[in-house]
């Protein structure tokens, strides 16, 4: 199983936990990444509030150089996935905006090349009874709470491989991996994204919501598949209890990281100290890991 | 909120429309879109009060609202809406149209993030986090919020010190002028 890997900007830095975490879960699935040689940013939603055009063709950039290493691409970051997608859906059903896409970038494009997101690939290509045999250190004890948010399922004319309004996939992957995905209402609502900068009282008022739900549904952490939820949810998450009030520390990893621990993967092999809640006393109250961050980030 | 408003004619509506890609002008006014909106309670006018300005015309309220730069492009309205109105490309279409009218936009930070995102990713392919968060404090002298953050973001490795450029950079410089002379047609 070969993807021309997609990593996006976020992964470079923000989330570089994300990007070790995907690469060794993938090493140890046999699924192999060859990253798009001199890919460039997918504009994000600071394109596609600017400039239709730009946000048109910088995926388009990325997807002309994939088309010349012949495998589908995949991406982890929900809104590179999401931007991607979008140009590809554009130029293959809108004659008007393939040709735009073609005259900015100066290449020929036909939408042809496949893209897929990362957790449509373990669940619906590796397949969760093969994730399954391979797990080493099942995830007992760990309380989940999936949380999708907005790009990964919205809207499904894009994007479609999980419901839009129920999505269960990264629940799957997380109880084929041991652990107990809780059920909880808030799986697609919103952090705030990109707001986080410009008004971070949003995004604070929105993430207490979704981590107070989360607790109330009985998670004690969060998984996520998405940079911006990631940060928001995590690296805010001080100043969210500052200005809600206390709710205990609710440790919000990557999917990837999670799973990784559960295929028996080394913690520094997922990036586990880039988190700023730490998730170290719960991993060893789980017994899932007990060596986890050698007491340097509890 | 009460608001005196007439209706101005099609104009609006119709340029409205045909960037978006979008039939705005089919909203009855359901008011699905605005119930499940993460910011609907920051927003000056709802996401189903936007739809109605615009049928109305009510160009300068529209361009004006603290509504469109609090749109988080989470999606949500579009895929819920029952009319299938791509609410959140309208929200792209009226931003564009605010900037390019030259509107007050006081309000808009979001202006200004995307001034400062899209310029790192002209100067070096990608987007260079640190860079990009200096220039928009700047620009909008937001200069002390999050500082917090500075220290443990460093030492966790979350934010780069240098850009990891793309060699495509040249490619992309490109990509923007053509971008930006194809924008002035629409």
């Amino acid at each position: 199983m070969k993807y021309s890997f997609f990593p996006g900007c976020s992964l470079e830095s923000t989330a570089w936990d994300f990007n070790r975490s995907t690469r060794a879960v993938c090493g140890a699935l046999d699924i192999e990444l060859e990253d798009i040689p001199d890919w460039v940013c997918c504009g994000s939603t600071p394109a596609h509030a600017s400039n239709a055009s730009l946000a048109l063709a910088l995926p388009v950039v990325n997807l002309q150089k994939a088309e010349l290493m012949g495998a589908p691409v995949m991406t982890a970051c929900a809104s590179c996935y999401s931007r991607l997608r979008t140009a590809n859906h554009k130029v293959r059903h809108q004659p008007a905006e393939r040709e735009r896409a073609e005259k900015v970038t100066g290449r020929p494009y036909d939408g042809g090349v496949e893209v897929v997101h990362l957790l449509d690939v373990l669940v619906n290509r590796v397949g969760l009874d093969a994730i399954r045999k391979r797990v080493r250190r099942p995830l007992h004890g760990l309380r989940v709470a999936s949380y999708y948010g907005c790009l990964l399922l919205r809207p499904p004319q894009i994007v479609a491989f999980d419901v839009p309004e129920h999505p269960t996939c990264m629940d799957s992957i997380l109880a084929a991996a041991g652990a107990s995905p809780v059920d909880w209402p808030y799986k697609t609502e919103c952090c705030g994204a990109g707001l986080s900068i410009t008004n971070a009282d949003v995004v604070c008022r929105l993430g207490h919501r979704l981590l107070s739900m989360a607790r109330q549904a009985g998670a004690n952490c969060l998984a996520v598949a998405c940079p911006m939820c990631q940060v928001n949810l995590d690296l805010r998450q001080a100043d969210i209890h500052k200005s809600y009030g206390d709710l205990p520390d609710t440790p919000v990893l990557y999917v990837t990281q999670l799973l990784g621990l559960a295929l028996g993967l080394a913690p520094d092999a997922l990036g586990l100290d880039a988190l700023s809640v730490s998730p170290t006393l719960l991993l060893r109250r789980g017994e899932v890991a007990p060596g986890v961050g050698g007491g340097a980030t509890s | 909120m009460s608001t005196a408003l007439e209706w101005n004619g099609p104009g609006f509506m119709r340029e409205v429309e045909r960037r978006s890609g979008t039939r705005v002008s089919v909203c009855f006014q359901c008011h699905k879109c605005s119930t499940g909106c993460p910011v609907g309670k920051d927003m000056d006018f709802l996401s189903s009060q936007i739809m109605r300005l615009i049928h109305l015309g009510a160009e300068s309220a529209t361009l004006t609202s603290r509504a469109i730069w609090l749109c988080a492009s989470c999606e949500a309205c579009t895929t819920r809406c029952p009319m299938e109105i791509d609410i959140a490309s309208v929200m792209d279409t009226l931003r564009m149209m605010a900037v390019e009218r030259g509107v007050d936009l006081t309000n808009a930070r979001g202006k200004q993030f995307n001034q400062a995102f899209l310029d790192s990713v002209r100067r070096h392919g990608r987007a260079f986090e640190l860079e990009t968060l200096l220039f928009y404090k700047l620009k909008s002298g937001t200069i002390f919020a999050d500082m917090d953050k500075a220290p443990q973001m460093l030492a966790k490795g979350k934010l780069a010190l240098l850009p990891k450029r793309s060699r495509s950079v040249a490619q992309v410089r490109q990509v923007f002028k053509t971008a930006a002379r194809e924008e002035k047609k629409r």
